[in-house]
Order: C-alpha cells, then sequence, then structure tokens
C-alpha cells in the first residue's frame, strides 16, 4: 500500500482474533484478520454462513458477548484510536458517534416502544451537545435524507407503524445521524424484497458518496457486492482466504473457493447464462469450526487440493498488484471460473 | 411440451383472510391473499412462481395442496377437482402431490429419526412396512445423496442442506406427480444452494414428476424452471415461457423486478431502482391495476379497470393495458 493512500484510511484492523469458549471447545471465529478501510470507499466482506464475517464486525465494534466470546488478539484502530485498549464508556462514546452499525433485521434493531424521531433523537443527544427541539429538527432532516416520504409525520410514528424498507431507512438514518466515520453494515438488504434492496443500496451508496463515510458491508450475495464494493474480503472458516479489487477479484478469481462461489450462483437468464444446466456446486460442506483440518480448510472440498494443501495452511501471499490470495496453488489460476 | 391434458389446472383461484377487529371479533376487512389467480402445469414441467413477501405465492401453494382452503375456484388434479373433496377423499390424491418448505429445521420432527420420518409416508399409504420400509428408504437416501447409515440420525444431527435432502427423500416416498417447492433453497448457503437444486433436476429428470417452485430469488427461479409467473398482490400479471420471459419482460412489474436484481458483475449496469415505494397492502388494494400506484406508465385506465390476463405472442400472457393490453415493450 503506497503512503498517500495510507493517509486516507479511517479503519486499520490487524491480526484481529475472536474466539468463542464453548462446551464442546474453543474456536477461532475470527482467525488472523488485517484489513483497512479508507474514507469514502466500501469494503465487502463476503462468506457463508460460520465464516465470521459478522464476528469480524461485531468485534470491531467491541460487540462480541463475553463470555463466550472475547477478542484475544490483534489491533483495531479507528481514526488514530486504538479501539481495544478503551474502557466500555470511551468506547459508548464512539459507538452510534464516530462508527455505527446496521443490522439485517431492522425490527429486532429498533425499539418497538419509541417513536422512530425519539431513537433518532436520542443518538443526537447522547453525542451531541443539542436542545430536544434541535435534535428533533435534525432526527426530521435525517428522515428527509434518507428519503422518507413525509418525514415530520413519520418521525412521530412507532416501528411497527413502518414497512420493512422504511424501517431499514430508519435504522440508517439513525447510524449516520452523528456523521460517522465509519458504518458497518451486517446484510442490511437481507430481510427485503428484491425491488427494496435495490432502493436500499442505491441510498447507502448514495449517502456515503455525499458523506464521505467509509462503509464495510457484510454479505452473503456476490451481486450485492459487485453492485457496490471497492474491495472485498472473501473469508472462509474464520479466515480470510481472498483479498482484491471488485473489478479484479469478479474477473480474476484466485481462490477456488471464490471460485466455486461465484460457479454455484444461479444467474438470471437475459443477462447471459445458459439454460438448463446443472450448476457448479461445491461438495461438501462448510467445515465446523471447534474441528479444523489442519491445512487448509477449504481443501476437503476442493478440486485442486495436493497433499501440501492438507498439511500446510497457505500464508496470505500477494498474487497480483493489490490482490492477495491464500491459496497454495493461487498462481496457476487464470480468468474467471 | 406437448398440448395434453396438464397434470395440474388451476382456475380462477381466490382466497380471502377476515381481518377482525373490535371486541365483537367482527369483520373489519378482507385480505385479498389471492385473487383470481389461473394457471396449469404439464407433466414433468417446472413452473416457476416468483414475487415479493406478501404477494400470496405460498397462500397459492397451500391451496394447490389444500393446505389452505381456497375461498372459491377450482383445483384439477389430472382431471379431477379436487377443492370439493372430503379428507378421506383427498387422501388417495395426497399421494400424488408433496410439499417441500423452506425451513427445514422447523418441517422435521426433532424426535424421529430421520429414517422414520422418510418412512412415514409410506406407513400412512399402508405402502410398506417393516423391512420392506426400511429397504425403501435406503434407497430413497440414496437417491438424494444420504448415507443410509444415516437413517439412524436425527434431525439435530444433519446440516441445513442434508435436512433439506431428507424433506426432499420425504416428499418422494409416496412417487408423487407433483412437488410444491416453497422456497426450498431460501434458507440454504450459496455453495448449500447449487447442490440442491441440482439435485431437484436431477431427480425431475429421472422421476418424470413436475414441479410448481416457489422463490423470490429471481435467479434460482430462472435456473430451475420451463416456465415462469410473475405475482402481484394476489394476481398473476405476467406468465411466460422463461427464456421469453427473461428476454422479453412486458409487464412493468417483471421489468422492474428484473432490473433489480443485482448483477454479479462490477462491469454491468449499476443499481437502478426501477420503482418506488414498497408494495401496497393486499388489505385494500388499489383499484383497477393492482401495480398502477407504482407504475411509471400507469394511464388512467389502469386505476380504473382490472386488466386480464392475455396472450401477448405465442404462450406470453401478459395483464397490462399498454399497447392494447399486450405490455410495454422496450
Amino acid at each position: 500500500m503506497n503512503e498517500a493512500r495510507k493517509d486516507d484510511t479511517i479503519l486499520d484492523v490487524k491480526n484481529l482474533q475472536t474466539v468463542f469458549f464453548t462446551n464442546s471447545g474453543l474456536f477461532r471465529a475470527v482467525d488472523d484478520v488485517s484489513f483497512n478501510v479508507r474514507r469514502g470507499e466500501t469494503l465487502a466482506i463476503v462468506g457463508e454462513s460460520g465464516c465470521g464475517k459478522s464476528v469480524t464486525a461485531l468485534s470491531v465494534m467491541r460487540l462480541v458477548p463475553d463470555p463466550p466470546g472475547r477478542v484475544v488478539g490483534g489491533s483495531v484502530t479507528l481514526e488514530g484510536t486504538d479501539l481495544l485498549s478503551l474502557d466500555e464508556a470511551e468506547m459508548r462514546k464512539i459507538r452510534g458517534n464516530r462508527m455505527s452499525m446496521i443490522f439485517q433485521e431492522p425490527m429486532t434493531s429498533l425499539n418497538p416502544v419509541m417513536r422512530i424521531g425519539d431513537q433518532i433523537t436520542e443518538v443526537l443527544r447522547l453525542h451531541q451537545e443539542m436542545t430536544s427541539k434541535e435534535a428533533w429538527a435534525k432526527a426530521v432532516e435525517m428522515l428527509r435524507l434518507v428519503r422518507i416520504p413525509e418525514p415530520d409525520r413519520r418521525a412521530q410514528e412507532y416501528p411497527h407503524q413502518l414497512s420493512g424498507g422504511m424501517r431499514q431507512r430508519a435504522m440508517i438514518a439513525m447510524a449516520l445521524a452523528c456523521r460517522p466515520a465509519l458504518l458497518i453494515a451486517d446484510e442490511p438488504t437481507t430481510a427485503l424484497d428484491v425491488t427494496i434492496q435495490a432502493q436500499i443500496l442505491a441510498l447507502i451508496v448514495d449517502l456515503q458518496k455525499t458523506l464521505g463515510t467509509g462503509l464495510i458491508l457484510i454479505t452473503h450475495d456476490l451481486g450485492v457486492v459487485a453492485q457496490t464494493a471497492q474491495r472485498v474480503i472473501v473469508m472462509y472458516a474464520g479466515k480470510k482466504v481472498e483479498e482484491a479489487t471488485v473489478e479484479e477479484l469478479f474477473a480474476n478469481p484466485k481462490h477456488p473457493y471464490t471460485r466455486g462461489l461465484m460457479a454455484s450462483m444461479p444467474a438470471v437468464i437475459s443477462f447471459g447464462a445458459k439454460t438448463d444446466a446443472r450448476l457448479n456446486e461445491i461438495p461438501g460442506m462448510v467445515p465446523s469450526l471447534t474441528n479444523l483440518p489442519p491445512g487448509c480448510a477449504f481443501a476437503p472440498r476442493c478440486s485442486l487440493a495436493i497433499d501440501r494443501c492438507r498439511a500446510e495452511y497457505p500464508p496470505l501471499q500477494e498474487v497480483d498488484g493489490d490482490h492477495f490470495a491464500a491459496c497454495w496453488r493461487a498462481t496457476e489460476l487464470v480468468g474467471a471460473p | 411440451m406437448t398440448e395434453q391434458r396438464p397434470l395440474l389446472e388451476v382456475t380462477d383461484l381466490v382466497k380471502h383472510y377476515a381481518v377482525r377487529g373490535g371486541i365483537l371479533r367482527r369483520r373489519v376487512g378482507t385480505v385479498h391473499a389471492v385473487d383470481g389467480v389461473s394457471f396449469s402445469v404439464a407433466k414433468g414441467e417446472t413452473l416457476g412462481l416468483v414475487g415479493e413477501s406478501g404477494c400470496g405465492k405460498s397462500t397459492v401453494a397451500r391451496s394447490v395442496l389444500r393446505l389452505v382452503e381456497p375461498s372459491s375456484g377450482a383445483i384439477k388434479l389430472n382431471g379431477t377437482d379436487i377443492t370439493g373433496l372430503s379428507k378421506a377423499e383427498m387422501r388417495p390424491h395426497r399421494r400424488s402431490m408433496q410439499i417441500v418448505f423452506q425451513d427445514p429445521f422447523a418441517s422435521l420432527n426433532p424426535r424421529m429419526t430421520a429414517g422414520d420420518i422418510v418412512g412415514e409416508p409410506l406407513g400412512v399409504h399402508g405402502l410398506a412396512t417393516g423391512r420392506a420400509q426400511q429397504e425403501r428408504v435406503a434407497e430413497l437416501f440414496a437417491q438424494v445423496g444420504l448415507r443410509s447409515d444415516q437413517m439412524k440420525n436425527y434431525p439435530h444431527q444433519f446440516s441445513g442442506g442434508q435436512r433439506q435432502r431428507i424433506c426432499i427423500a420425504r416428499a418422494l416416498a409416496l412417487g408423487p406427480s407433483l412437488i410444491v417447492c416453497d422456497e426450498p433453497v431460501s434458507a440454504l448457503d450459496v455453495s448449500i444452494q447449487a447442490q440442491v437444486i441440482n439435485l431437484l433436476i436431477d431427480l425431475q429428470r429421472k422421476n418424470d414428476f413436475s414441479y410448481l417452485f416457489i422463490a423470490h430469488d429471481l435467479a434460482v427461479v430462472a435456473h430451475i424452471s420451463h416456465r415462469v409467473a410473475v405475482m402481484y398482490l394476489g394476481r398473476i400479471v405476467e406468465i411466460a415461457d422463461k427464456t421469453e420471459l427473461f428476454a422479453n419482460p412486458r409487464h412493468p412489474y417483471t421489468q422492474a423486478l428484473l432490473a433489480s436484481v443485482p448483477v454479479a458483475d462490477p462491469k454491468a449496469k449499476k443499481l437502478a431502482p426501477m420503482i418506488d415505494g414498497d408494495v401496497p397492502s393486499p388489505i385494500n388494494p388499489p383499484s383497477g391495476c393492482a401495480f398502477h400506484t407504482r407504475c411509471r406508465y400507469a394511464m388512467d385506465r389502469c386505476k380504473l379497470e382490472r386488466p386480464v390476463l392475455v396472450k401477448a405472442g405465442g404462450r406470453h400472457e401478459v395483464a397490462c393495458w399498454l399497447n392494447g393490453g399486450t405490455g410495454r415493450t422496450e
């Protein structure tokens, strides 16, 4: 990474390790993951359930439930502050203020017995010197910013009076109210219908451009990644297995898992896929984190695996400028799957 | 597809639910869950039913199996109208239609072994018991890619994808001619989704049964279906062979739906939401064409008169007043 870009870095995560202590043993939900996010940039973290993408986000927010989980290693630096060394009171001043998070299901993250306007006002008054009147006006302005029609009236309403898409808009309004440097969106559109998803994604990308917020978008949907992100991290079994710019990743995926994911996605035919064909499936299933194989965790499902893959974990290596993959055979793979 | 009698013929299916309120629980409104839906499924064919949440696609699926009682309309299976049949009269027909649900965690009895779950329908219909049943179950397990030694395991010992395989094996047990799949892969991870879709395609090629395949994911539906019907607020707005539908969508809603799918190609056109706002409530659906409140091509007529499904060339049917009732062409 060159120096000019480094200045713009708002979040720097190094060698993050988060473990969970459970009855069936210790498992490494996030194992040695590093990444950074620059101002105004969208970083997508993609992977299947249990790959550690959500725990990565929770670790950055310091929201991992302890017990059973704990961040045991690495560093998380937001705008020069080492978050892992802060106490809970200091951390609270940062959450919702300098960084905030939106979740998959807006209904469970909104308070059902508080008016939408009051919930946004609460965030504002917690972090900024404001009278309740000013805060309410700002809350209405935020609702207008996320394109909720009749924001004055909607601010007076309760979450159950809003549709799913509206609720997610209200969540975004709340998350962005204090103009955070970093927004983490964990599957923000997974619970929404596809036409509403398009509206919400367009809104997030639009606001991010206007406000210059750095965005971490966690998703399992490669379509969403392609349409929103500038850089992508692919995770598998708690580890980062590939990182590249979005164009590079889709044109030239290097890790067999990434290639498998892309090939296993059905495509709408008008976009050029052949019809009636079987999909390329990845055999087997995601391994249990309590019982990982000694070498590459993907080796048992990988058609390219050699003896070395089963014995030694491949380090993350630069295979091309700014393109990293953790695979012994990454350099042999060329072109889209 | 030959023009013989279709396996399943649904005519003017309506399902209304009463909304009750007040202390006397009086009827204060009606949910128009399914509002006059007609379609047919040929033998060996897969009809995909797509639409957003609340459009009535699952209610259609359940009505077809009479898991919910339709308010009116006819459902003919192999030429027999099953809507008026009693529970006992329904029983022989239940053998020929089966369902696979979305959530393989909720649709399997946690206290039964996988083998017993798959074998139960065989016992209920008196087809096989004891040793013969065990053998048949082992066969079914092999067909869906499970090992026969897994028969003694309980559902919690299986992963999501494997549980869906158990559900599929159970559906196959009675040799049905129609399998209704209600969002069968929505709860699964992408790599597992592909395995289950492939399994469903393979099984159909081997056994020649029909699928009524319900999903909100257009790509999944596009992949597995021969024909696709698009639903909006309880009505079918467009139905056509899948290649035709995806290449030449005519209803503005179908067009918007297709445009909303994020393409897994960073070089392709960026997300451009084609419709604003939310789906209106099915309690008081808009007059005329239910989509007119969100349609950017809506005319006066759309607000007043409800468009009917008419042929727009070949087997392509669309319910839209544009272009004299043939929908919008790009």
